[in-house]
């Protein structure tokens, strides 16, 4: 019963560092339908804000949540301005430009950061829950994922703000002849996507060792979890989450991590043959 | 006819380029630089004419000489191991495309699924230490992959080794060879009525042509060259190891093709090797990531030059050699340049 | 402008078809019936469900409910490029050409389908005589005037060598001369196999008419002789405001 427990809140915890990992591309290629293919390093430049803000004697809690955000918005916005305003409407070449700007980061980090892995160390122990030892810094990954998702949903759906950039999602044109621009709400939204990827760095930063090359493990189950969740940003990706998740977690039990992983890929592309437009283009459409 | 005779030119320096290459540089690099514009070549075909942007080609490369480790180590004759690693590459080209082209997945999602694919095949291989993992006698070695196998020789003549400078000729001839293939390809109906395909999907479904069988034929086209390119990795480097499968395989094909210039074959061959020397040399030296620069490079053909290098190339050179006026015979005929 | 001979076998047949699109119906229950070398226009407001149709007939769209029948065969359900192979051709509403391939090229691969080698080349140079196009054949697709490209279309169209042609807005965008034109190709063309028009310009309907099916809502509102059917009352009222030529 206490291992079932124990399982439980593994698939939880899946669950959740997948939607974390993807809900800053997801609110990206829900709005703009970029893909940003850089995403994967923009969460290891979170985890690289945090270690450094560690190491200059910042709390971690504040690196974690305010210093990573904040330093991955400030680049994200910068790359908005450089590379992805110039390419929208160009989903392809958008693609191939945010794969090379992944190349350009990756070896950036190994130029300034050298190429061995590095990281900053637990900041919670183990937790008891009736009879099991959690590690409560899971606890604290999937409460943030929650917070973060409620949040997101709140926004989108109960505030002017939100309204907007609902409306522009669905079309920019009439956005932009109600009077808002549609180019604000895109930069808007890349440097916020850009924010909540490093919020994901520093929270997962203290969970594995940081790489140069550690983004691509990120970016192909982003990018999975994305597409296969389909247009909507919330419950798309939460679906998606969900689904891949608890495949991977099944037959992590079954077998082993490694064909967990392979179990998360493979259902990805069989639900793509399926369907093609993702998940909340046959459920749960318009939740936003 | 004015594309057959730059063909034929082009070609022809080529050949002569190659031919003379050896007496400058090693045959050992060049060998490795030919392998690499084969597998451009075959993304340059099914990308450039096909229109089918592949983001996993190194699936096919991969398991091209994957293949030919496992049949030499199961002691099979040299031939039968190419054999072997290119149906490898061609069986699983068929069985992809089967699944993405009749499930009409379109762009984006094509790459995704391509993506997945070889991202499938690069866990499954890093995750295959230990003897339990083995096909016949060849394990499958985890992340340190296959050592060990016979180097090439002539079918059925295992006393006769082709290494060294007479593995270079036979690398460079495959590749002439499968250049002038795509080439002819392209002015035969299939190639024709595959570039329309690439230009219009509905409007060839709608005038009568399967597109989902000619993509799947492309496709497979496209596996069986890069499968071949595989095969002569694995002979060339005695190793072959889960980095091929990796994304920063696709990705390298994927750059020599753009700034190559996706719609002609010239240029991605050119590209890749060019591009494979800049990485040997910037390798060399600790300063500058060369995964920094070929990323900045991307970035830069994306953004300035999305029709690659070459056509700029080509273009400067018809202005310096024709008077004015005379451009507009560049756009006629039956293979057109592909739009992204 | 004759009277289809009325011992000619149906050769369409379009049994109750309906297109229901999540929530929209915008096909609703047509039945329509089509003589061999019949030229027929489906006239109505935009919205009524003529183009839909149109992809119903192709193989574009698979229908709800209802059964498509050509020359005896059914046909709903069958893949865009079976239909095709069986004789159908289909001008669509948005210009849909190989934009970056040479005009030649784009009848190439419509003549191709039909004819091999030397047989191809041969429709080819016969299209561009018929249609006025030589000297517009190594232009790319993309760089002609609006004008040409219907021309061009209408070509490609005719390349397949169908028997069932359908033209969704051939005279849409052209000029008067260039409608006049059009007008006398499509009659031509009707004397010698089944062509089906979608239209709004009336002067372009009632130049080439025989038989005109008005389209509301999704349904068939009337049918019948081109003066008749322009001149009925009911019809007047959904054209609201439209002048009828």
């Amino acid at each position: 019963m206490d291992a079932t427990l124990a399982d439980l809140i593994g698939l939880v915890y899946t669950i959740a560092t997948l939607a974390l990992v993807a809900a800053g591309l997801a609110l990206v290629f829900g709005l703009m339908r970029v893909i940003n293919l850089a995403h994967g390093e923009f969460i290891v430049l979170g985890g690289y804000a945090t270690i450094v803000g560690v190491q200059h004697g910042i709390n971690v809690w504040l690196c974690i949540l305010v210093v990573a955000p904040l330093a991955v918005g400030l680049f994200g916005l910068i790359v908005e301005w450089l590379v992805i305003r110039r390419l929208y409407g160009r989903m392809i070449d958008t693609m191939l430009a945010t794969w090379g700007l992944s190349l350009v980061m990756t070896g950036g980090f190994s130029m300034i950061f050298g190429s061995t892995t590095t990281g900053v160390s637990n900041p919670l122990g183990a937790v008891s829950i009736g009879s099991i030892q959690l590690g409560g810094y899971s606890l604290f990954v999937i409460a943030i994922t929650v917070l973060l998702f409620v949040a997101a949903a709140l926004l989108l759906r109960h505030t002017r703000a939100g309204l907007i950039v609902r409306a522009a999602m669905q079309s920019g044109d009439v956005a932009a002849v109600l009077g808002h621009d549609p180019r604000r709400i895109y930069q808007l939204t890349f440097v916020v996507g850009s924010m909540v990827s490093g919020l994901a760095g520093g929270v997962l930063a203290p969970l594995t060792g940081l790489a140069p090359s550690s983004g691509a493990q990120f970016i192909a189950k982003a990018f999975i979890t994305v597409i296969g969740g389909g247009a909507s940003v919330v419950s798309g990706t939460l679906a998606a989450s969900v689904l891949f998740g608890t495949v991977a977690k099944v037959f992590e039990l079954l077998a082993t991590p490694m064909v967990g992983e392979i179990a998360l890929l493979v259902a990805a592309v069989v639900l793509l043959r399926v369907l093609p437009q993702g998940i909340t283009s046959r459920w749960l459409k318009g939740w936003a | 006819m004015g594309k057959a005779r730059v063909f034929g030119w082009g070609f022809g320096a080529a050949a002569a380029a190659l031919l003379l290459a050896p007496f400058l540089f090693s045959d050992y690099t060049l060998t490795l630089l030919c392998v690499q514009a084969l597998l451009a070549l075959s993304l340059a075909f099914v990308w450039g004419v096909g229109g089918i942007l592949c983001f996993g080609q190194a699936a096919f490369y991969g398991l091209g000489a994957y293949g030919y480790a496992v049949c030499s180590l199961n002691g099979a004759d040299a031939g039968v191991c190419v054999l072997g690693g290119v149906a490898a590459a061609t069986l699983f080209a068929v069985a992809l495309g089967a699944m993405m082209f009749y499930g009409r997945i379109g762009d984006v999602y094509l790459g995704v699924v391509t993506l997945v694919a070889t991202l499938i095949l690069y866990k499954y291989m890093n995750s295959t230490a230990g003897s339990e993992y083995a096909i016949g006698s060849a394990r499958l070695g985890g992340f340190n992959g296959i050592p060990g196998f016979t180097p090439l020789y002539v079918p059925g003549r295992p006393d006769w080794p082709i290494t060294g400078t007479a593995l270079y000729a036979l690398v460079a001839l495959s590749l002439l060879g499968c250049w002038a293939l795509c080439r002819w390809l392209m002015q035969r109906p299939f190639g024709r009525v595959l570039a329309g395909t690439r230009e219009n999907e509905l409007r060839a479904e709608l005038l009568g042509y399967d597109v989902r069988w000619v993509r799947l034929l492309a496709f497979a086209l496209g596996g069986a060259l890069a499968g071949l390119a595989g095969v002569f990795y694995a002979v060339w480097a005695e190793l072959v190891t889960p980095e091929l499968f990796s994304l920063g395989t696709s990705a390298d094909a994927i750059i020599w093709v753009l700034v190559g210039g996706l719609g002609g074959l010239a240029g991605p061959i050119a590209g890749a090797m060019a591009l494979g020397a800049l990485k040997g040399l910037l390798g060399a030296q600790q300063m500058v990531s060369s995964l920094f620069v070929f990323g900045a490079l991307l970035i830069g053909v994306v953004l300035f030059l999305p029709r690659g290098l070459a056509p700029m190339l080509v273009a400067g050179v018809a202005r310096l050699r024709a008077p004015r006026g005379a451009a507009h015979t560049t756009h006629t005929a039956a293979s057109g340049e592909a739009e992204r | 402008m004759s009277a289809p001979a009325l011992a000619s076998p149906v050769v369409v047949e379009a049994l109750g078809v309906s297109m229901h699109f999540d929530g929209v119906t915008a096909v609703d229950d047509v039945s329509l019936r089509l003589r061999e070398r019949e030229l027929r226009c489906l006239i109505g407001p935009n919205g009524a469900g003529k183009s839909t149709f149109f992809k119903m007939l192709s193989g574009q769209l698979r229908p709800s409910v209802g059964e498509v029948w050509l020359k005896g065969r059914r046909c709903d359900g069958l893949q865009t490029h079976a239909i095709a192979r069986l004789g159908l051709s289909i001008k669509t509403q948005v210009p849909s050409l190989m934009n970056a391939l040479s005009v030649a090229e784009n009848l190439w691969l419509a003549a191709h389908v039909h004819h091999k080698g030397e047989a191809a080349d041969q429709r080819v140079e016969q299209l561009l005589t018929e249609l006025g196009l030589g000297r517009l054949r190594a232009s790319p697709a993309g760089a002609l005037a609006h004008g040409q490209r219907q021309i061009v279309e209408l070509g490609v169209a005719l390349a397949t060598d169908p028997w069932l042609l359908l033209l969704d807005e051939p005279a849409g965008g052209l000029t008067h001369g260039g409608v006049e034109h059009m007008a006398q190709l499509v009659r031509r063309l009707a004397a010698r196999i089944t062509v089906v028009v979608v239209e709004h310009d009336m002067r372009f309907v009632r130049n080439i008419a025989q038989t005109v099916t008005v389209f509301h809502q999704g349904r068939v509102l009337a049918e019948g002789d081109a003066d008749a059917v322009l001149a009925d009352p009911r019809v007047r009222d959904v054209y609201l405001g439209r002048e009828a030529a």
